[in-house]
């Protein structure tokens, strides 16, 4: 690649304790460049997005961030970089003692120092962009279903338009109809505001839609990366099997066969 | 397994933990110093530990100060020294049991929730996605429950003191037959600042310990509602006990000489 990737990871290690999640991984997400990772339930997806948040000390290796290593970097000047930052989280991690509305415009007033009515305008905007309704904004958080949450948590993550987002499962308990909506969305957010994503599914068909790039992950490893069009014919059976949903393959599920 | 090898390790795990709530008080105070404060945030503490604790505070110090006048005036009449009720009382409360009942009333009723509140924000990744928003969590979360544990204890005490004086009058008066006047004269006449003013300090350190252990166990809280649970516990029996061993030391501090 010849202009600098937005990141850059080398050698990435973390284990806890005896058991090793992350070991040696390498990948690069180019500057408007969508990159999906696939891989096993387990297998370090999340974990992989909280060592580049700086939310988990990796143990070795470095990240690299428009050419800059974040890892070890100091509290203060880390913050600096988690306002380039969306981040969607698995569970959603909405604030329940804030309102709809205050959750999705909550970078905006905290970081941005922006003026409350004009943060809650634009926090309108964005719910109104995954599907939600102004009676939705005055809700709670824990009046929402999983799949309104996860819509939620969404608008809060391109809320500030981040140059860099990060999307943990961002369809999966969304009916078919709605995920795709949010691929669009998401295919939209990258497209308009040039901005670099990075994120995780199990969905094949979503990982088809959203990326430019998909990488597997297995063993603490990026054991495949390449352009989405050559997913099919990658000629990697691991690739292959967890494509294809089987079974049976060189993958073996740690599970107890009748 | 050696004897000696187990209390070393088990005292090695003190020493840690008690260096990592050094570090974590120490990064908090910092935050509660510098700028930029969410007056807001301090503003719905000041509510949630001044405010709804007002019932509970009163109604310990009302029947402390009652029972405090019953007790002296029955154990005094053995070597007929009733007339120091009134003295007794106002001491007792402005020195030791209004600070310290408040103390430990608040800690079962607000470091519980803190550590609850804040614990389940820590399991549900709550407080990772403060990170990501650019807030600090120290400043957001910690910080306004320092500032407005320290400063409404004081004024908690100050008011449980005059409910506390008020039981002792009612008592003595109505049911131990002290005229008014001379019991409200007794109350005065041998108190003194100091003792007033060292229930105030007792108060405002109190406070800071009931909510520095509440928002601590929530922030390290580990794995699920259980995690949640054992926090909450947790921080209760912390803070009484640190409570309880910061009484002596100021009371010392203050009266001994
Ligand atoms: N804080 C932690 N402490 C200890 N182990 C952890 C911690 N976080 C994650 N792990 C372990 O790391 C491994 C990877 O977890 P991770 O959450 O990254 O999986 P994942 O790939 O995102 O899976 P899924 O697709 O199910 O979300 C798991 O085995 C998990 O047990
Ligand atoms: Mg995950």
């Amino acid at each position: 690649m010849a202009e600098q990737p937005k990141i850059r990871i080398r050698n990435l290690h973390k284990r806890f304790g005896p058991k090793v999640v992350l070991n040696g991984l390498d990948l690069d997400v180019g500057v408007a460049e969508s990159v999906v990772v696939i891989g096993g339930s387990g297998t370090g997806k999340s974990v992989l997005l909280k060592c580049i948040l700086g939310l988990m000390e990796p143990d070795s290796g470095t990240i690299e961030i428009d050419g800059r290593n974040v890892v070890g970097l100091p509290r203060a000047e880390r913050e600096a970089f988690m306002r380039k930052f969306g981040m969607l989280f698995q569970g959603g991690a909405l604030f329940d003692s804030l309102p709809v509305w205050e959750n999705v415009a909550f970078g905006l007033i905290q970081a941005q120092r922006m003026d409350r009515a004009k943060a809650r305008e634009i926090a309108l905007q964005k719910l109104a962009q995954v599907g939600l309704g102004e009676d939705v904004s005055k809700l709670s958080p824990s009046e929402l279903s999983g799949g309104m949450q996860k819509r939620v948590s969404l608008a809060r993550a391109i809320a500030a338009e981040p140059e860099i987002i990060f999307f943990d499962e961002p369809t999966t308990g969304l009916d078919p109809i709605m995920a795709d909506v949010i691929n669009d969305l998401i295919v939209k957010c990258v497209r308009e505001l040039g901005a670099s994503a990075l994120s995780i599914t199990h969905d094949m068909a979503s990982a088809r839609k959203i990326a430019d790039r998909i990488a597997m992950l297995y063993e603490g490893k990026i054991i495949w990366a390449g352009p989405v069009a050559d997913i099919d014919g990658s000629g990697n059976p691991y690739v292959d099997q967890f494509i294809n949903g089987r079974a049976e393959g060189p993958i073996q599920m740690a599970v107890l066969r009748p | 397994m050696n004897p000696l090898a187990t209390i070393g390790s088990a005292f090695m795990v003190f020493l840690g933990a008690l260096g990592s709530l050094a570090m974590f008080a120490g990064n908090a105070v910092s935050h509660c110093v510098r700028p930029p404060l969410y007056p807001r945030l301090i503003g719905r503490q000041l509510l949630e530990i001044g405010y709804y604790s007002l019932p509970v505070v009163g109604l310990t110090t009302l029947f402390s100060g009652m029972v405090l006048a019953l007790q002296s005036y029955t154990g005094f009449a053995r070597f007929s020294a009733e007339s120091a009720v009134a003295t007794v009382v106002v001491l007792s409360m402005t020195r030791e049991l209004a600070p310290v009942l408040a103390g430990l009333m608040v800690a079962g009723r607000v470091g519980a929730a803190m550590a609850a509140e804040i614990g389940t924000m820590r399991v549900t990744e709550q407080i990772d996605a403060l990170t990501t928003l650019s807030t600090n969590p120290f400043k957001y979360l910690i910080a306004p429950r320092l500032i407005a544990g320290t400063v409404s204890l004081p004024i908690l005490v100050l008011i449980g003191d005059i409910i506390g004086v008020f039981g002792g009058y009612v008592v003595g008066v109505y049911k131990l037959d002290f005229n008014a006047g001379t019991y409200i004269q007794s109350t005065v006449q041998y108190l003194e600042q100091v003792d007033v003013v060292s229930g105030l300090v007792k108060a405002g350190v109190f406070g800071f310990i009931v909510a520095l252990m509440g928002c601590y166990h929530g922030f390290h809280s580990r794995g699920g509602a259980q995690g949640v649970g054992a926090a909450t516990t947790n921080a209760v029996v912390t803070a009484s006990i640190m409570i309880l061993i910061a009484n002596y030391a100021i009371t010392e501090m203050f009266f001994s000489s």
